[in-house]
């Protein structure tokens, strides 16, 4: 379990990084934390010539407060998200999901940035950002673009990020009023990567009726997904329990989860329209509902 | 440090909780494992490794990788002389197989190794591995055990059915009809998951050739020093004085490292032909997919029990996965001999029959690990209570107690054969019950909130530990374990070196050995240094397993201690002029009985080296003296308890709350037994509800890493409260039993009874481990017995 050689590069600032990225005679992969990078490279099923490491680029890790919510740099720890005041009172949903991320020994050197880029369907964080509605800021040297989630992952382990781009910010806006979320997860030890589990955003109007509705659901399919028939379902409604178990069940259908070694797709989707009811009764209750 | 008692009490060491000496360096990371010993021009080696389950193979080109800057040889099965390890039986039901060091001909399990690849790093010697390459022609491979009669292609020719060991050791032609007028008959199938011991130290070792003693010393984590090193001077074609084997610390062993592995071999074997060192440290795919495992077992049994639940005969069909080869030195029979003699356990079963039998195929080979074959007997003996309780309308415990040998019973024989000394059986069973009451478990049953269930699970068991070579001998190995031979110095400041043929592998034999001793010196256990883990300085030995080390090596130096002291009060008696017998050994001292007068031991050991012209009664020259020890082995019993939840919405299990009894004898320092019942039953719990080696069906390991194989962390123990009984077993000197592997035997038992009892609504049972989410999904969807009644 050693990597094959690579070159390794440092560079101080995000112009530098750029430049060494839009190089294209090299293939280059980022470095953030090397939480998922480097155990790949160790197995061999990575194998880069150049490592363009950006743990000096300090100016890429922040929590900044803004009116309308949270910009998070790339380079931000899974730990500082976790711990963050802002974070938790404006977009409670990344705080619990963070929660939900390995251990603090991972959750020390992950980064946001970096969870992102790997796009793993089983990987909280990137879960919770669909649910929240985030947009992502990529940067190259011709430029930054804004993508949003909705827009940002592509299948099995892939994301619509180009490859001479370094993801530098996300937003999140925050929690309107009469809002509620909730992150639930199953895995079979505590701190693995999900069974299944589901991020629920929720708004309701003074009435109690829900408005808007966002159901992602983890590990269920290649990519980080929504369940729009589940979401349908809610919205114009006042939640009761029969109400949340069909949409449960609505969100489990849309749910394409595959068998592994820790259960079996259908045990995997019946595990996902559990999270996505525990949930939905959750989030109700949260926006005081 | 240890402080010295003030009064002029006699301390007594044995039986206190001092804290292991072992922890500081532990625990501050200043211990040395092997492939911390430092080495500045070591070659490192890695295995090209088959990624074929089972298959001929038709070439193997090494020429890229040798082109490769930095590697320094490709070796072969050719280039080692087709080196091989072979680990027997002599018995007739048993087939005597080889394994080659290298795979030669075949290849029998993914990650068999092909070749080793020396190098001047381990990076490069990765790359080199990438550029070897191969054609193997693939058969069908035998991955279940059934699967041995659908595959025309066996995987030893000497085995044509695939059947390595077929033991009937027990036959009672009375049995079937003693079954067919049973009031009831049991009949049911329990299975176990394959496993893997997962050490934090994976195997590693650094071998040398020293030209200057014309010797291999190899360094390597085991715990069986003399074994690897009569394995690796018989696999090499060298006299055993030309093998030295140091073991340094090792991080674990569980009786995965009770063995000798062929890469092991291979490096030794490497840095003999290239006359340059050759260190290899096993990385994690390696350990869980490519060295030992062991476990996979199925039991069809049948029961028979009166009406009043009281068992009246026991028949048992035992089949072992072994996997692709007999491990060395302890064979592949070891799991169906352990099954088929101890099955019965601490119940009085008037007539057993059983077949046991130890099947090939292609996955690693199988060797010991912690409880070998107990945690599944138990599983399936408590399992067979359970059914007969519920059949019966019995109570759980009820049931238990009718059918448990008692007080009056010993010296008891059973069908198997075996003797029984007295032990606690029946008191572990209602002090166990009772603590399941006092604890309020019922009443927390009755609380679970809605959609959560819980259950309660019983598991009574022994544990059969510290065999001597008189029952070893049974076995016929053509090495028959059982004795050690413990050697004492007291130097010239007092100090007490003492060496001894058992290897700890993390059980803090430094501490428990030196309470021994220091009880018969009558010095503090701080004085005393136990040496361990080296064959050039210990005697000959049998290493650590099955509860051995504290029982058989602790019980050999009690003896030596016993002799020093003998020694001390002699130099002291002729240093005051006093008759020897007046003498005793207190706090550092020897005393004279009722006059005061006394003599420090440092005092009498500085005299001995410095001074010896003053002692001119003596024989012999300084302070040192051996013992030994061969008991034939004895029981320790427990009873453990388990209170568990089920989420019906994720069908997770948790294991709310722990309860067990342990009864060991005495105890040497309870700190360092309830750590080995707490620590097993981390391994039971993970054997029951996480762990699985699991295998696709054309062979390919599914569990390589710790994502997949999942060990249980801290969050995923119950609190566990322990409770003691003492009943001394004087087979040695100090009344220890042995206790190493209870928890690990206990826990997958209990466990699945808890979970029956909380799944009793359900007309179904759960008969394997391990258990997963996916098990009792399938149970919760089953009707209830009212909605199908
Ligand atoms: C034992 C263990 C358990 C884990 N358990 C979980 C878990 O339960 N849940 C979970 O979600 N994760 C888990 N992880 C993964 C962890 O959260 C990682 O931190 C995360 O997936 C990747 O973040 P990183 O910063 O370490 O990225 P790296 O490993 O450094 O990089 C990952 C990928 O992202 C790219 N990349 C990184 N940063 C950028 C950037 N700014 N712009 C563009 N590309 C970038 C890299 O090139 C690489 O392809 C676990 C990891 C380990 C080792």
């Amino acid at each position: 379990m050693k990597p094959a050689s690579f070159e390794y590069v440092a560079p101080a600032t995000v112009p530098e990084a750029l430049h060494l990225l839009a190089d294209d005679t090299v293939d280059s992969k980022v470095l953030a934390g090397g939480q998922s990078l480097i155990p790949l490279m160790n197995l061999r099923l990575a194998a880069p010539e150049r490592l363009i490491d950006i743990n000096n680029l300090r100016d890429l890790a922040y929590i900044r407060d803004d009116i309308n919510g949270l910009h998070i740099g790339a380079m931000t720890r899974h730990t500082d998200v976790l711990a963050s005041t802002s974070v938790r009172q404006m977009t409670p949903l990344l705080h619990e999901a963070a929660g939900f991320v390995a251990h603090s020994q991972v959750r020390n050197r992950g980064t946001l940035g970096g969870t992102l880029a790997h796009a793993d369907a089983a990987a909280e964080i990137p879960v919770a950002l669909l649910a929240s509605n985030a947009v992502i800021t990529a940067r190259s040297i011709e430029g930054e673009r804004q993508i949003s989630v909705e827009d940002f992952f592509q299948g099995y382990f892939s994301t619509t990020l180009r490859a001479d781009e370094l993801i530098v910010d996300v937003f999140l806006p925050a929690m309107p009023p009469h809002g509620g979320s909730a992150f639930n997860e199953f895995s079979r030890r505590r701190g693995d990567y999900a069974i299944g589990g589901a991020a629920v955003v929720l708004v309701f109007d003074d009435q109690g009726i829900c408005e808007s509705a966002r159901v992602a659901l983890l590990a269920a399919g290649p990519q980080p997904v929504r369940a729009p028939a589940s979401e349908g379902l809610l919205v114009g409604h006042r939640l009761d329990g029969e109400l949340i178990l069909a949409a449960a069940k609505a969100a489990a259908s849309s749910a394409n989860p595959v068998t592994s070694i820790h259960g079996s797709a259908e045990y995997r989707r019946a595990v996902i329209e559990e999270m996505v009811a525990r949930g939905l009764r959750e989030a109700t209750q949260r926006a005081g509902v | 440090m240890v402080t010295l008692p003030t009064s002029g009490e006699s301390q007594q060491w044995v039986g206190q909780p001092l804290q292991r000496r072992e922890d500081a360096r532990f625990l501050r990371g200043t211990g040395r494992y092997t492939d911390d010993v430092p080495h500045a021009f070591a070659l490192h080696a890695a295995f090209v490794r088959s990624p074929i389950a089972f298959g001929v193979i038709r070439s193997i080109d090494v020429r890229p990788a040798l082109e490769i800057p930095g590697v320094i040889a490709v070796l072969t099965s050719a280039d080692l002389g087709h080196a091989t390890l072979t680990g027997f039986l002599d018995r007739d039901e048993f087939i005597k197989t080889a394994m080659p060091i290298l795979a030669n001909e075949r290849v029998r399990f993914v990650g068999e190794p092909l070749a080793i690849v020396i190098a001047t790093s381990r990076y490069i010697a990765e790359d080199a591995i990438e550029a070897v390459s191969y054609e193997i022609d693939e058969f069908d491979p035998i991955v279940a055990m059934d699967d041995a009669q659908r595959t025309p292609q066996p995987i030893h020719d000497e085995a044509p059915d695939g059947v390595l060991v077929d033991l009937r050791m027990f036959n009672d032609d009375e049995l079937e009809e003693v079954l067919a007028t049973s009031h009831v008959v049991v009949d049911e199938t329990f299975r176990s998951g394959r496993l893997q011991a997962a050490p934090m130290e994976g195997r590693g070792c650094l071998a040398e050739w020293i030209d200057r003693d014309d010797q291999l010393v190899v360094t390597v984590s085991t715990q069986l020093p003399h074994q690897v090193r009569t394995g690796i001077a018989q696999a090499l074609g060298l006299a055993e004085r030309q093998v030295r084997v140091i073991v340094p610390d090792v991080g674990g062993g569980f009786g995965f490292k009770a063995v000798l592995g062929r890469e092991e071999v291979a490096v030794a074997a490497a840095a003999r032909i290239l006359r340059r060192p050759v260190r290899w440290a096993e990385d994690r795919l390696e350990s869980l997919t490519a060295s030992f495992q062991g476990r996979e077992q199925e039991y069809t049994v049948r029961a028979g029990f009166t009406e009043d639940g009281v068992l009246t005969g026991l028949a048992a069909d035992i089949r072992c996965n072994i996997g692709a080869y007999s491990a060395f030195p302890f064979t592949c029979g070891l799991e169906p001999i352990m099954a088929a003699t101890e099955f019965l356990g601490v119940y009085k079963v008037p007539r057993y029959a059983s077949r046991s039998r130890g099947i090939a195929s292609n996955k690693p080979p199988s060797n010991a690990y912690r409880g070998v074959s107990r945690p599944q007997i138990v599983m399936v003996m408590e399992g067979l209570m359970d059914r007969a309780a519920d059949r019966l309308g019995i109570d759980r415990v009820e049931i238990r107690r009718r059918n448990t040998i008692r007080a009056e019973d010993f010296p008891y024989s059973g069908p198997n054969g075996i003797t029984y000394e007295p032990g606690s059986y029946l008191e572990a069973l209602e002090l166990c019950a009772a603590q399941v009451e006092a604890a309020g478990w019922r009443q927390r049953c009755e609380e679970a909130a809605p959609g959560f269930i819980r259950g309660i699970g019983i598991a009574n068991f022994s544990e059969r530990n510290a065999y001597g070579t008189a029952t070893m001998g049974l076995r016929r190995m053509p090495m028959t374990p059982g004795f050690e031979v413990a050697h004492l110095a007291m130097d010239a400041s007092g100090d007490v070196t003492l060496t001894s043929g058992t290897c700890s592998a993390g059980q803090g034999h430094e501490t428990t050995f030196a309470q021994i001793v220091a009880d018969r010196l009558g010095i503090a256990p701080d004085r005393i240094q136990l040496r361990q883990g080296d064959t050039d300085l210990t005697s000959f030995g049998w290493g650590t397993f099955a509860g051995r080390s504290l029982v058989i090596g602790g019980g050999a130096a009690a003896v030596a201690a016993r002799r020093l002291a003998v020694q001390l009060r002699e130099v002291a008696a002729q240093l005051l002029s006093v008759d020897a017998d007046d003498v005793e050994l207190v706090n550092g001292h020897a005393r004279v009985r009722g006059t005061g007068a006394s003599i420090s031991i440092d005092e009498i050991a500085k005299t001995v080296h410095f001074r010896s012209h003053l002692l001119t009664d003596r024989e012999e020259y300084l302070l040192e003296s051996h013992g030994s020890a061969d008991p034939s082995g004895m029981f320790s019993n427990g009873c453990h308890a388990a209170l568990v939840e089920i989420d019906a919405g994720t069908c997770a299990v948790q294991v709310l709350d722990y309860l067990v009894v342990e009864d060991c004898g005495v105890i040497v320092n309870p700190l360092v037994v309830d750590g080995q019942v707490r620590g097993g039953i981390a391994q039971g719990i993970g054997a029951t509800l996480y762990e699985e080696a699991s295998y696709s069906p054309d062979g390919q390991p599914l569990a390589g890493s710790f994502m997949s194989y999942l060990v249980p962390t801290a969050a995923e123990m119950p609190p566990i409260s322990i409770h003691h009984l003492e009943t001394p077993c004087y087979q040695t000197e100090t009344g220890v039993k042995g206790m190493g592997e209870a928890g690990t035997i206990g826990a997958p038992a209990v466990i699945l009874s808890a979970l029956n009892d909380a799944l009793r609504s359900r007309d179904a049972w759960l008969e394997h481990v391990p258990v997963t989410p996916a098990d009792i999904q399938r149970l919760l969807a089953l009707p209830t017995k009212m909605e199908s009644s």
